[in-house]
């Protein structure tokens, strides 16, 4: 057994080990602090996939940004847990349960058992055109180029996600902002973070962004580093979330579908085709569309992890 | 066994592991948490599809890649959108449940319409 | 086997060693602070080690400097986030 076998099977043990403490820890938080750690790892299993999009982008927003979330609503919902109210099912009906899932994993094991190989594949028809794409990196091509409609649609449905959480603020609250007010006296230590990981963040995330073109990276890493970035900035209270009701919000919000949809049709009245893209022109466009969509992905996630609104908006306009 | 099928098996392990949580844990904070288990689960099948389709020079098929991507972001969308539900049901009644009792029994506070 | 890869080897091992020693600190501390104590010395000596014998092997300057600002980086979160969780585990006990 080489040394990279051992650690696939090492690495496969590990994960399943941090899943299943994730669904059958004790506390609500300690579960969420295993989802974060048991994220990190699929970035690992990602890799050796040699999937390097996929790894990025499951270590920043499916482990990240999700983690943000769960573990802000897991401290807020602590003082909730009271197994004497929950009926949880005891006996049979678990162990029946527990044989069925048993059984569904078993039926997809063997599905994957038995793979051929290798398989029908669209990668030498995502190489053929990727010169006229103008890109390098035939997933980037993938996301922007060939699918997407897929792509705009994505976007669409954070926008609808954002007006979902936002539709749940109480009548008087809507048009507020979400989170905590600006501090006076902001917290020394996280403050500190928040201001020297903040600029080099941004940089970060921009360059993960622009280099998505040609390596691995793209719109959604560098989108969710600029997001977490905010939300860092938002957590040490060195500022607060803008009120929901404000037109610059919702113009970031809107701005990536929008302009991804302006594209497509563009390319229905310039390049004949919807979404179709000019030839030589191709690569520009790309980079115009992907920088409104890290714009509306670095708005929308700190949006959703804020929630809905909680404070009154003020009554007058100054910000 | 190669690496590829060893993911696929985990991903397999991952959803029975999560479909198991999503139907046995009574509280809607654990079943988000399963339900994002067990979509990882599914993404890591999809991830053994993609390596199985490795052709042109490229190790792996880039199209199902893509289609992971946009569920990661989706399965982000769906999660906030759960969460954010499960806290207000938590301002309003006192308590995260979703078991009927709780609300047939009478109370003063929860009262108010939203 | 060239002294450069000798290099690599001990540097990296003795990383491993780090993170070990803070792994078990992790597992096998009585309470919260002492935890913490161990877990930064992960941070800073383990990866710090790792890092070290991974320079020799990096394909560029950039890349060489890429990883050293991963090193500053998980520094300062760590030192961050350990300082949070000590003040939370001194003000409300172990129970935080």
């Amino acid at each position: 057994m080489s040394v990279l076998q051992a650690l696939d099977i090492g690495l496969a043990f590990l994960v399943f080990a941090v899943a299943a403490w994730t669904i059958f820890a004790r506390g609500g938080f300690a579960a969420t602090v295993g989802y974060v750690v048991y994220g990190l790892l699929l970035s690992l299993v990602w890799i050796r996939l040699f999937a390097v999009d996929v790894a990025l982008t499951e270590a920043a927003i499916g482990s990240g940004v999700t983690g943000v979330l769960l573990i802000g609503a897991a401290a807020r919902l602590r003082g909730a847990e009271t197994e004497a109210d929950e009926k949880s099912l005891r006996g049979l009906p678990r162990l029946f349960i527990a044989g069925l899932c048993v059984l569904v994993a078993l039926a997809l094991a063997a599905v994957v058992l038995l793979f051929p190989d290798s398989g029908p594949s669209l990668a030498p028809q995502a190489m053929r055109h990727l010169p006229e794409t103008g890109l390098g990196n035939p997933v980037t091509a993938v996301l922007i180029a060939y699918r997407a409609f897929d792509t705009m649609l994505e976007k669409a449905v954070l926008v609808l996600a954002v007006v979902g959480v936002w539709s749940l603020a109480a009548d008087r609250y809507w048009g507020g902002a979400p989170g905590e007010a600006r501090a006076e006296r902001p917290e020394p230590t996280l403050a500190f973070l928040a201001q020297v990981l903040a600029p080099l963040g941004i940089l970060v995330g921009i360059h993960i962004f622009w280099v998505g073109a040609d390596e691995p990276g793209g719109a959604f890493q560098g989108g969710a580093i600029l997001a977490a970035m905010w939300m860092i900035v938002m957590m040490a209270r060195l500022t607060e979330a803008p009120r929901t009701s404000a037109f610059w919000l919702r113009l970031a919000l809107v701005a990536g579908p929008l302009v991804f949809l302006i594209a497509g049709v563009g390319g229905a009245i310039f390049a004949g085709r919807f979404f179709a893209y000019p030839p030589g022109f191709a690569k520009p466009a790309i980079l115009f569309i992907e920088a409104f969509m890290v714009l509306s992905i670095a708005v929308a996630l700190p949006m959703l992890v804020a929630g809905p609104p909680r404070r009154e908006p003020r009554a007058d306009r100054s910000r | 066994m190669t690496s590829a099928t060893l993911a696929g098996l985990v991903g397999a392990a991952l959803v029975g592991l999560g479909l198991y949580g999503l139907i046995a844990n009574p509280q809607p904070l654990r079943k988000i948490l399963a339900f994002n288990v067990m979509g990882s689960g599914v993404f890591l099948v999809f991830g053994i599809v993609a390596r199985k389709g490795a052709a042109a020079g490229l190790p792996s098929d880039p199209v199902p890649q893509a289609m992971v991507i946009t569920g990661i972001v989706v399965a982000f969308a769906a999660s906030a959108l759960a969460v954010a539900l499960v806290l207000r049901l938590f301002e309003e009644t006192g308590r995260a449940t979703l078991s009927p009792d709780a609300w047939t029994k009478p109370s003063g506070e929860g009262a108010e319409a939203e | 086997m060239s002294l450069v890869d000798l290099f690599s080897i001990v540097a990296i091992g003795a990383g491993v060693f780090f993170f070990l020693a803070g792994t078990v600190g992790l597992l096998r501390f009585p309470d919260g602070l002492s935890r913490l104590h161990a877990l930064t010395k992960a941070d800073n000596l383990g990866l710090g080690l790792i890092v070290l014998g991974l320079l020799p092997r990096a394909e560029s300057p950039l890349a060489a400097f890429k990883l050293v600002a991963i090193w500053a980086l998980v520094q300062l979160a760590g030192a961050t986030t350990a300082q949070l969780v000590g003040r939370a585990v001194r003000r409300k006990g172990t129970a935080a």
